[in-house]
């Protein structure tokens, strides 16, 4: 009985989600950007090795393969990685800091001040902003600078820290693992494993972004969570 | 030639080369040691006299920073478009679009949600809908949260993580689990192990996988080197 209604649904709602592949947590997120030097993989957000610094990791352009693909991967010039901070709760940047390659070396701007006019889908690089540099890290050398505000940079490939099974969950979401789901332990299979990315790195004293605005749960009723930013990453295109 | 004359012309000589290499334009840079920023000469890794490379201040010269950029992908909290946009269209929508401007997609979000209990309903031959979650969210409440307020709340003052147990929502750590946190809170209904494989439910609140031998216990910049 179960498996005749199983094979059914395949014809049914199973194929409309069929349609539904995967890569997370943002690799490969959508057909315009797969594949292409704005693609997004995933970011963190974390208290540093200092308590009172933030650490923002934006992983881009994965998954590349090791060696000669990830030896040859580049930054794009014409693409500029956000970290966009949010510190009023609005969910509209209030400070954004910007990375952008060029040569050999990624140049980053910020934290600036956004103005609400100019926040959004299009961004000037602030120039006069300028915060700090260093040279794009390869896989054989890692290069860190920090400047005079206690800002730390790094750029360049790192191992993909993500981990998902992700075909068993393509399985899962088209039914074709219905019922039984995800695998058990012994059985999944992590497939970022083996994978590198492009990261870009900053670790900043939580000072220089301003004080966080109330967490955003208590909006929906979840209350007791400490004060806390909203931040997002953006990659935008030179046009 | 006395040795004054001598001294004086490998004054003469150094200072030329000093010129030399003032005048020179490669960056590509002739790495000497000890090299630092306010020398006077282009050395170490600078790309011009006392600027660029991994150490000094930039060399703006012949740098263009300008021009106008347009926005082709954003991520706030992971798997969101990935998961719940559905179609290539939705999902592009949503990549060019701004965080505070997201209504239209909570009720497709809210959609996806549904379709897949519904795919497990029909396969285990009952109706199966959402049900609030460990956070009580119903699913409208969920959706919202998901699609408009897609961010990673990052709390300054620790711990971060974006669930550990106890807290929720501060950060995110490379260590988190986030797809097992995901899948809870959206499968797991108010207890968490709403489908956790027991009791003949299906498995859907974990993937089984972990960081394997991954090290997360890495100074800044804290991801280990890429693999060869």
């Amino acid at each position: 009985m179960k498996k005749t209604k199983f094979y059914a649904l395949l014809g049914g709602v199973g194929i409309v989600l069929a349609t539904i592949t995967f890569i997370a947590a943002d690799h490969i997120d959508s057909p315009s950007v797969a594949s292409t030097s704005v693609d997004i993989a995933d970011f963190y957000a974390f208290e540093g090795d200092d308590p009172n610094s933030t650490v923002l990791v934006a992983t881009m352009q994965g998954p590349l393969t090791p060696g000669s693909v990830t030896t040859n991967a580049q930054f794009d010039e014409d693409v500029v990685v956000e970290f966009n901070i949010d510190n009023t709760g609005d969910f509209v940047e209030d400070l954004v800091i910007q990375a952008v390659r060029r040569d050999s070396v990624m140049y980053f701007f910020g934290p600036s001040i956004v103005d609400p006019a100019n926040a959004g889908l299009q961004s000037m690089i602030n120039v006069d902003d300028f915060s700090g540099q260093v040279g794009i890290s390869t896989v054989d050398e890692t290069f860190t600078t920090t400047n005079d505000d206690g800002i730390t940079f790094f750029a360049g490939p790192r191992r993909d820290a993500f981990y998902f099974d992700f075909n068993q969950f393509n399985q899962v979401v088209s039914g074709a693992a219905a019922p039984v789901g995800f695998l058990p332990p012994a059985e999944a299979s992590d497939f970022f494993e083996n994978f590198n990315v492009l990261a870009v790195v900053v670790e900043i004293p939580n000072a220089l972004l301003g004080d966080a605005p109330p967490h955003v749960a208590g909006a929906v009723g979840i209350n007791g969570l400490p004060n806390a930013y909203n931040v997002w990453i953006t990659t935008k295109r030179k046009i | 030639m006395n040795i004054r004359y001598i001294k004086l012309s490998a004054l003469v000589f150094c200072i030329g080369l000093l010129f030399a290499q003032c005048a020179d334009d490669d960056d590509n840079g002739n790495v000497i040691e000890a090299a630092t920023c306010d020398d006077g000469i282009q050395n170490g890794d600078e790309e011009g006299i006392d600027c660029g490379g991994t150490a000094c201040p930039p060399c703006f010269d012949g740098l263009d920073f300008s021009g106008t950029y347009r926005q082709e992908d954003i991520m706030g909290r992971p798997g969101i478009n990935t998961v719940f946009s559905g179609t290539d269209m939705v999902k592009n929508n949503f990549n060019t679009t701004m965080v505070s401007d997201r209504e239209v997609f909570q009720p497709i979000f809210q959609t996806t949600l549904e379709a897949y209990h519904d795919v497990y309903g029909s396969a285990l031959g009952v109706e199966l809908d959402y049900e609030s979650n460990i956070l009580g969210l119903d699913a409208a409440t969920f959706t919202t949260v998901l699609a408009q307020f897609d961010a990673l709340q990052v709390a300054p003052e620790g711990p971060t993580t974006y669930f550990n147990g106890t807290v929720a929502l501060t950060g995110r750590n490379l260590t988190d689990d986030v797809i097992d946190i995901s899948l809870t809170l959206m499968f797991g209904g108010e207890s968490g192990t709403r489908f956790d494989g027991n009791n003949g439910t299906p498995q859907l609140t974990s993937d089984g996988v972990g960081p394997g031998n991954r090290n997360f216990s890495l100074p800044f910049p804290y991801l280990e080197s890429p693999l060869n």
